[in-house]
């Protein structure tokens, strides 16, 4: 289990979070929606120690990791697959892959978990020597998915997984999470796409100018009116 | 045909000189494919590699100065790395330009200070500064030796980063700094490797060059580093193989220039062809085509 609390936030004079607390219960997908600038990519970066935290205090499974390099908090079982997909380019897909098990030394079990990344995207298995920069979007997107569950995470953090791609594609991705989840992997997840997110998550928060102003199951907030008006243009 | 055989020695004498700047320019390259810095001590560290050299070999037989040589320059480059530039990680860019300058200054001047500005004769190295003949042409043992080790040198390292895990490290990490972190990589960790590779060719460099050229004095390393780093822009920085065909082009030509009796005009060649392609090319022969996807 993930806890944030109380999390600060600054970029020089930018204030960018003030103050957040949120769960990540075990066996859960939790979403966290909000609008642009709402500060959902600095909780994310900031709990991978890649921004630095003004202050608050970040704990998984009862250990303090809020001082921890990014290393060390990849080792303890957080991923997170950042926004804008991030693959790298000049690499070929099996090494991607790779790489995401970078700190591994199991090779039986990176075995296994690339087989599962395959399982899960036919088509990375397809591609397997093609090199990351000339996938399409939404191969690309698969590809930083499979990357990030490379690192063997049991918190899996996506960082607007379905931005720029085709519905039918976005369909795909979410039912993928299903799946990871399922495959007892919990889930972080934001998402520009409000309606999707609440309807898979079991959980949400609702994040605007650095502060978390709203929270609940995700079909209640569904049905929310505020949560309409603002996020499903309702 | 005539032409070749008239020009033979400077041919020879291009592609040796060609492999030594070879060796420096991947240093740049390097450092500038994961720093994007362009590091300005190089050229004196090398030339920091030659002193050194002058002072161990007093005292100490060959086959135990060139090892320590080498690792000092590795100590030295490192160091460099971890007080000048790492402080400076998330600076503006400009800002560790201007360390780097800073270092190339304090080098020369600790060089001055060592050696009272005095030309200081590099010792001879009997097995790579004994005459050889070859095609009819008198040349050093080192012209032939050096083309040669540097391509070992070159395809171990190409093999390095594309086959092992810290090389792949090393292309994650020079793509994106984030992201290689998200991924569990130490970023110092991949730097470090970075620099310890470039100082060690420095060094292998700083060898064959001056059996050459036989006197190392504080600005020694001014022209090779400059030369090793337009071969680097030439051939594209942040390419390995681009700097090193870059280096043997520069070489040759220099040298061949130098043969058409113009020995003026050959380091001005190196410049005007700096010029030359940053209006033409930019990018250099190999630059880095930009296939993200956004
Ligand atoms: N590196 C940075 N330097 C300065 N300000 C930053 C930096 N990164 C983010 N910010 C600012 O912090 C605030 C929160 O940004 P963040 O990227 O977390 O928003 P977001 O909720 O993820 O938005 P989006 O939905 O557009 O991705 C914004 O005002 C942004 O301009
Ligand atoms: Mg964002």
């Amino acid at each position: 289990m993930l806890e944030i609390r109380n999390l600060n936030v600054h970029y020089g004079g930018i204030h960018a979070l003030r103050g957040i607390n949120l769960e990540v219960d075990d066996g859960k997908i939790i979403s966290l929606i909000g609008a642009n600038g709402a500060g959902k990519s600095t909780t994310l970066k900031s709990v991978m120690g890649l921004v630095p935290k003004s202050a608050g205090s970040v704990v998984w499974n009862g250990r303090d990791i809020t001082r921890l390099e990014t290393k060390e908090i990849v080792k303890a079982g957080i991923a997170l697959c950042p926004e804008g997909r991030k693959v790298f380019p000049d690499l070929t897909v099996a090494e991607n892959l790779t790489i995401g098990a970078y700190l591994r030394k199991d090779k039986e079990e990176i075995k296994k978990d690339r087989d599962w990344v395959y399982e899960l995207f036919p088509r990375m298995k397809e591609r397997e020597w093609q090199l990351a920069g000339t996938l399409s979007g939404g191969e690309q997107q698969m590809l930083a998915v499979g990357r990030a569950l490379m690192t063997k995470p049991k918190l899996l953090m996506l960082d607007e997984p379905s931005l720029g791609l085709a519905p039918l594609v976005i369909k795909d991705i979410f039912s993928i999470i299903r799946q990871i989840k399922e495959a007892g992997v919990n889930v972080l997840l934001i998402e520009q796409n409000a309606k999707a997110a609440l309807e898979i998550s079991d959980f949400a928060y609702v994040m605007e100018t650095g502060t978390i102003t709203m929270s609940g199951p995700g079909r209640e907030l569904l049905s929310d009116d505020r949560v309409k008006k603002a996020y499903l243009g309702e | 045909m005539n032409f070749f055989v008239d020009n033979l020695p400077y041919i020879l004498a291009g592609i040796s000189v060609g492999g030594q700047y070879a060796l420096i320019a991947i240093g740049y390259t390097m450092v500038y494919g994961i720093l994007r810095l362009i590091n300005f001590a190089h050229g004196d560290m090398f030339m920091m590699a030659g002193l050194v050299m002058v002072y161990l070999a007093a005292d100490l037989p060959m086959q135990i100065a060139i090892p320590v040589v080498i690792v000092f320059t590795v100590v030295l480059g490192c160091m460099i790395e971890k007080v000048a530039y790492k402080p400076l990680r998330s600076a503006p860019r400009m800002s560790i330009m201007i360390s780097a300058i800073g270092v190339s200054y304090l080098l020369q001047n600790a060089a001055l200070y060592l050696t009272g500005g005095l030309a200081k004769t590099y010792p001879a190295i009997p097995w790579l500064a004994k005459t050889v003949e070859i095609f009819g042409a008198h040349t050093k043992m080192v012209t032939i030796v050096t083309p040669i080790l540097t391509l070992v040198l070159v395809i171990g390292l190409v093999l390095l980063i594309k086959f092992t895990k810290i090389g792949m490290a090393m292309r994650a990490v020079s793509r994106d700094f984030e992201t290689s972190q998200l991924m569990g990589i130490d970023i110092n960790r991949v730097i470090t490797v970075t620099f310890i590779i470039g100082s060690f060719l420095a060094a292998v460099g700083s060898v064959l060059y001056f059996t050459n050229y036989t006197a190392v004095l504080p600005t020694s390393g001014s022209m090779p580093g400059l030369k090793a780093f337009v071969a680097a822009v030439f051939g594209g920085i942040g390419s390995i193989p681009g700097a090193v065909i870059g280096a043997f082009i520069i070489g040759i030509c220099e040298n061949i220039i130098k043969g058409l009796g113009w020995t003026t005009f050959s380091n001005a060649f190196t410049f005007v062809l700096l010029i030359i392609i940053l209006m033409v090319k930019p990018t250099g022969l190999f630059g880095e085509k930009n296939i993200d996807k956004v």
